[in-house]
């Protein structure tokens, strides 16, 4: 939509910004003209009237034409085109609006002197034209800032949104209401392992909620976050949940957001392990070149379960905690191999800058 | 089913995991009129045990490797006269709950509200007030998520339990109760209705061209005239199958997009 016609406010403040330029047309017709205030007046008010109209359509030539990105010859073709155009259309509506207020009576001194006014009407048609091509510039300008300031806060926003729908969705109503449960079975039949179970499920709570504060945590706590997880699982799940780590020492102490893997490892679990009779591997691999760490996790699963099961919101949730957190410093596939489905991230071993991150909430 | 009151009630558990299999046994173990016959810790040995045994009452988890509750229960048949789901997620067990008939238990499972189902079991089992379990096709169909269609089809022949997956499906044809599924050159019967089965088929990838056929819309090479109004719709494996009035329009509709 035109600019102008937003709002009626800003219509009216438009046709206002005209008023000087009608005076200081006045003043030139009497100069150059040599006619009377009066007259003056009574040709340029309604002439700079009307194009103030002329000149709202310098806009779509504007907006076709970005400074960024259009040549210097276009842009001067363009709007010398557009500036002559508007010119002689000024001038030919000054013929109109004389003959509709004359008639025929050439014998006026408005009519008489109108020939050295055209001059004058051509140049100040040009500049005017120039000046409204300035302004609608500054216009769009303005609306790239903001728009560009709308997609930052919208990126800010999602980023957030991401974190905390992470960590919200941590603990797993289902995985807790399934150890329960087994916790429940143990007190009939043996009480000592009811009670075992019942400590690991609070150690992973307990590391669960502490998290929620930190922006970034050692990769060494995320890995005994997983552990406490996996001590509940194997409980549930026997000896059908086989898994096997292979950490690089110097990776230890690299940051990472928290609960980075932690969903990963549940997936695996979930979609992976719980589908397969005879139970699966998962496998945990993080291994660093230079400045670059590489994370992989893996699982068996079952090719003929339905593609729903395999994979679920956890995985998306890393993914855009990821990007969100890393921007594309970070990358993270996922891809399968006969019955092995696989995770891998890259991430840069130098602390993550978590400038968006619940840490820097005033609150 | 009816039984007389000295008749043990023959029950099977249905549980991956050896933890929750154990607490139903043992409060089923309170019960001296129920027997337990089997547990079972997949969907595949579920069906067998069900089909083999035919016990009268079936605790069944719905989230379980090789075959999901929903499936089980679908491939069950006639067999069993009451269904208990066992569940974790809520909003499976409200879905087995609005299907009527079969009632659930979520995790971790009381005390209290384990009695009562079983008490509705027993009256159920004894012919007493409530209502007669609708066919399991039908009763799983209606216990599956509205927006999802099928992925793949479990079908029964005995024992044995067969996946078809629904883009291996060349076309079904209604038989009866049955539907016979044909895909990859077998042909399986399944008992089930041809429009239960229409209703959890994605409705772009398989057309109604017939009262009695639903084909793949992949398969279709070409729909060729037969007799003076009708048409057959020709597969690319050659099989050819008759289109109702209704089901050429439908079919054209289809092809012009």
């Amino acid at each position: 939509m035109h600019p102008v016609f937003t709002s009626r406010r800003r219509l009216a403040l438009y046709v206002l910004a005209w008023i000087p330029d009608a005076c200081l047309l006045t003043y030139l017709f009497t100069i150059v003209g040599g006619i009377s205030g009066r007259d003056g007046a009574l040709l340029a008010f309604p002439l700079t009237l009307i194009f103030a109209f002329v000149c709202l359509a310098s806009w779509y030539p504007c907006r076709a034409t970005p400074l960024e990105n259009s040549g210097a010859l276009r842009l001067v073709l363009t709007h010398l085109i557009g500036a002559i155009f508007a010119a002689e259309l000024w001038v030919l509506s000054a013929r109109l609006w004389l003959r509709l207020l004359f008639g025929g009576d050439a014998n006026s001194a408005l009519q008489a002197r109108f020939p050295a006014l055209v001059p004058v009407i051509v140049a100040m048609g040009v500049m005017l034209y120039w000046l409204s091509v300035a302004f609608y510039y500054v216009v769009l300008a303005l609306q790239a800032s903001q728009q560009a300031e709308a997609r930052l806060m919208e990126a800010h926003m999602l980023a957030r949104d991401a974190e905390l729908r992470a960590l919200k969705a941590q603990v797993n109503p289902h995985f807790l209401f399934n150890s329960l449960n087994s916790i429940s079975a143990l007190a009939g039949s043996d009480a000592s392992k009811a009670r075992e179970m019942c400590i690991l499920l609070a150690d992973f709570l307990r590391r669960t909620l502490g998290l929620g504060e930190k922006a970034a945590i050692p990769l060494e706590e995320e890995l005994s976050l997983i552990h406490a997880f996996l001590a509940v699982e194997k409980v549930r799940f026997g000896d059908r949940v086989r898994m096997e780590e292979n950490i690089a020492p110097e990776v230890l102490a690299v940051k990472v957001p928290p609960l980075l893997l932690q969903p990963l490892v549940e997936n695996a679990v979930v979609h992976g392990i719980a589908n397969l009779v005879e139970g699966g591997d998962i496998r945990l691999r993080a291994t660093c070149e230079g400045d670059w760490v590489t994370i992989v996790v893996e699982n068996t699963f079952d090719p003929d379960a339905p593609p729903r099961r395999r994979n679920g919101v956890g995985i998306a949730n890393v993914r855009q905690r990821l990007e969100a957190r890393y921007a594309r410093k970070a990358n993270f596939a996922v891809t399968t191999n006969a019955n092995w489905f696989r995770v891998t991230l890259g991430l840069p071993k130098t602390a993550p800058n978590a400038t968006h991150h619940l840490k820097d909430d005033p609150k | 089913m009816t039984m007389s009151p000295e008749r043990k009630i023959r029950a099977v558990i249905v549980d991956d995991e050896e933890l929750a299999r154990q607490i139903l046994r043992e409060y089923l173990g309170h019960h001296s009129n129920i027997e337990l016959i089997a547990e079972c810790a997949n969907g595949f040995e579920a069906v067998k045990t069900v089909a083999e045994q035919k016990p009268d009452l079936v605790f069944l988890d719905i989230q379980m490797p090789k075959l999901d509750g929903f499936e089980v229960l679908e491939l069950m048949g006639a067999g069993p006269a009451a269904v208990i789901f066992v569940t974790a997620y809520d909003n499976y067990a409200i879905r087995a709950f609005d299907v009527h008939a079969v009632d659930y238990l979520l995790k971790p499972i009381g005390r209290e509200r384990f009695e009562a189902a079983l008490q509705r079991a027993s009256e159920r089992l004894s012919g007493g007030k409530t209502p007669a379990m609708p066919p399991a096709p039908e009763l799983a169909a209606a216990a599956r998520p509205p927006s999802q269609y099928l992925d793949r089809i479990p079908v029964r022949d005995g024992v044995r339990v067969f996946i078809i997956p629904v883009a291996k499906l060349d076309y079904a044809e209604a038989q009866d109760d049955y539907v016979e599924l044909t895909a990859e050159g077998k042909k399986h019967l399944k008992q089930q209705t041809i429009s239960s089965l229409e209703a959890a088929l994605d409705p772009a990838r398989f057309l109604r061209i017939h009262r009695s056929y639903i084909v793949n819309l992949e398969r279709v090479a070409r729909i060729e005239p037969y007799g003076k109004e009708s048409h057959v719709a020709v597969l690319s494996n050659g099989a050819t199958l008759p289109v109702s009035r209704a089901g050429y329009s439908r079919l054209r509709a289809f092809l012009d997009r």
